[in-house]
């Protein structure tokens, strides 16, 4: 290979893109010569498959949007159209459609195993904020995309969604009808949500994993243990604990592909409708501005912030409830951000923290699917109880993340990775 | 404490499962896409019965007949009765919304979603619901959707309906059963009091064809996602062994 550093091919093809494009450069870096730590577990699965998950509704939305009529006569009718009368537009609508819940579900499974193994502490703190972005976008990204069918629960769901931002003093219902371009949810709204959804919003997912991913290969991957396999290095400066991205990870992500891929197929082909929570009932009714659904839910992913705006319902300082519960939503989404500077613990992965991190970890983990269901569950006044208990648990774990992960007592980190 | 939580979220399980299914129907029926029996004689049910006012207007008659193994002109001479349709076109209705609205209230529904929205139960329980009530305009009300506009299209099959008191299998809310019979006696009871052209259970199953030719129609796709899946998971399962097998020959060294 010659000098590693100048990262260029002998001769050929490649030598000739070498000298005018630093392919084999970027490869090396990225892949054959991004040396990962070699004792990777399950939950590092979820990274490869978040992106397989992106190109998927890239490549299905591609597709769809070349049958798809934004209007509000026609979308409704365009997507019968194309589950019916276009070729494969079936199996194209139900990849998308399953592939949205698939990239939330692989998405918070990433994010969980950041949370597990502390991969948000130093020096990754911007990897950390990346990943929030794209998360926070992606939710944009999935709302948009859910008023484009032009069915009751789109309508309805964007409705009580985008009147959110009139509970904001002052400003809130200038501020929803501009968002809206209309007085209600109409044409206008399905076309700028339609321009968003296809181009503004995914041009800016893409360059966000970019980011992502730079930011990760400039400081390395962390791994189970939590330590930095850098600084055991062998004469030729190669990690101990490291192998080479490509092949080792790549073949071992085919594996994770592969189980992925059959789960999302059974899915795709046998429950498209994921029991009326990928694609609920309501929405194979087209949209009627003069009726409301009886119930209304979000789709699942959005039902743990949901549940917490639901979850305020009281008045305080003469804030009223549903302004208070759009702050304590926001604020839900805004304190992942600054998680990295929360935590106070010496070491990062939770192997080695106290019982306090774990407790708290596993306390939280279990009130976010507690609020996940109660967001898809018309309220009454027990869950909207259990709701605040979650709802305080969820913030008790950001908040006392300082005091608890100095408080306790950690474990000693070992030298070398332990598999 | 971590199985109390624990407890607690198989508690609400049941809850969520409700959340997407809405009210209780009193039927339950199992759509099959591949009794093309059935399916057929559901289209000629639809199309004899239903079609004068609700029309299907994502589905083609040509996409029935291929689906539904029918050939094209036993099906251009039996289903399609308005000149104005093609063997090509979609299921649309000669009646005028319009006139529609003035008569009946409100436009009688497109049924090409109605299994997706309702389900199937519900649309099987409801063509079975309808029983006399001369209180209404039509001369008919029905068990699961009460003061319904539709008149019972389907009564010269099936007779008329009346709500009468009996004995009934259905258990009754605040009623034990009966000792020896282990019946119950309740005055919502269906039975029917002039016999139509059917009998009730020939009825009955025509009510299912009827309603299983309305779920093929709220998804034909169904047809073509099932035979399509065993060859894609099969081809993913092998495709998994390799990368298995590769992976694990990557990794022999690395401890």
């Amino acid at each position: 290979m010659g000098n590693p550093n100048k990262a260029k091919a002998e001769k050929g093809v490649m030598r000739w893109v070498d000298d005018r494009f630093p392919a084999t450069q970027m490869w090396q870096e990225h892949l054959s010569k991004y040396y990962a730590p070699k004792n990777f577990n399950f939950w590092y699965f979820f990274g490869s498959l978040a992106l397989l998950a992106l190109v998927n509704q890239i490549l299905t939305g591609v597709w769809l949007t070349m049958s798809f009529n934004p209007s509000a006569e026609g979308a409704f009718d365009s997507v019968e159209y194309i589950m019916r009368d276009v070729e494969w537009g079936w199996l194209i609508r139900y990849m998308h459609t399953t592939g949205a819940s698939a990239f939330f579900l692989v998405v918070y499974l990433h994010m969980f195993r950041g949370l597990l193994y502390g991969s948000y502490k130093a020096p990754r703190e911007l990897v950390w904020v990346f990943g929030m972005t794209i998360y926070l976008v992606l939710m944009a990204e999935a709302f948009m995309g859910y008023l484009l069918p032009w069915g009751q629960m789109s309508y309805w769901g964007a409705q009580v969604i985008i009147s959110l931002f009139s509970a904001i003093p002052a400003i809130g219902p200038d501020l929803a009808q501009w968002v809206r371009g209309d007085f209600l949810i109409s044409g206008i709204t399905l076309n700028r949500f339609f321009a968003l959804h296809v181009v503004a919003l995914p041009i800016v997912i893409l360059a966000l994993v970019v980011l992502h991913i730079i930011a990760l290969h400039e400081v390395g991957s962390n791994n189970p243990d939590g330590i930095d396999i850098k600084q055991k290095k062998d004469e030729a400066g190669v990690p101990l604990d490291g192998i080479p991205f490509h092949p080792y990870y790549t073949v071992k992500d085919l594996v994770g592909v592969a189980v992925f891929l059959f789960v999302f197929c059974v899915v795709v082909f046998y429950f498209p409708e994921g029991g009326g929570y990928f694609i609920e009932r309501p929405n194979f009714d087209q949209a009627n501005p003069l009726q409301t659904p009886d119930h209304i839910a979000p789709v699942w992913y959005m039902t743990p912030f949901y549940a917490i705006l639901r979850a305020i319902t009281f008045s305080v300082f003469g804030l009223d409830a549903k302004f208070l519960g759009v702050i304590f939503m926001g604020a839900a989404i805004a304190i992942l951000f600054v998680l990295p500077w929360l935590d106070r613990s010496p070491v990062r992965s939770m192997r080695y923290k106290g019982w306090m991190s774990k407790v708290m970890l596993l306390l939280f983990a279990i009130s976010f699917v507690i609020l996940g269901i109660l967001g898809v569950l018309p309220s009454t006044t027990g869950r909207t109880i259990l709701a605040q208990t979650c709802t305080v648990i969820y913030f008790a774990f950001f908040v006392l993340m300082p005091v608890y992960t100095k408080l306790e007592k950690t474990k000693p980190v070992p030298e070398r990775v332990t598999g | 404490m971590k199985k109390h939580l624990l407890g607690l979220l198989f508690a609400l399980v049941p809850v969520t499962a409700m959340a997407a299914g809405g009210a209780s129907v009193p039927h339950s029926m199992e759509p099959d896409l591949h009794d093309q029996a059935s399916l057929q004689n559901g289209m000629k049910l639809y199309v004899n019965y239903c079609m004068g006012c609700h029309s299907l207007q994502y589905q083609r008659f040509a996409r029935a007949a291929d689906d539904l193994g029918m050939p094209q002109d036993l099906v251009e001479e039996n289903l399609i009765f308005s000149p104005e349709l093609a063997y090509n076109d979609q299921m649309h209705i000669a009646m005028d919304s319009g006139d529609a609205e003035g008569w009946f209230g409100a436009p009688p529904p497109d049924l090409s979603l109605k299994t997706r929205v309702r389900g199937t139960d519900w649309i099987y329980s409801y063509l079975l619901g309808f029983y006399k009530d001369p209180s209404r305009p039509t001369g008919v009300n029905n068990t699961v959707f009460d003061l319904v506009a539709m008149p019972n299209v389907l009564e010269p099959l099936q007779g008329v309906q009346e709500l009468v008191c009996a004995e009934t299998d259905h258990p009754v809310e605040g009623q034990e059963p009966d000792a020896l019979s282990g019946k119950y006696q309740s005055c919502d009871v269906l039975q029917v009091t002039e016999p139509g052209e059917l009998e009730p259970a020939e009825f009955e199953e025509a009510v299912y064809d009827l309603t299983n030719f309305l779920a093929y129609v709220g998804e034909p796709s169904k047809l073509q996602a099932q035979a399509l899946a065993p060859k894609v998971l099969i081809f993913i399962f092998i495709f998994g062994v390799i990368a298995y097998l590769l992976k694990r020959e990557y990794w022999r060294d690395i401890h």
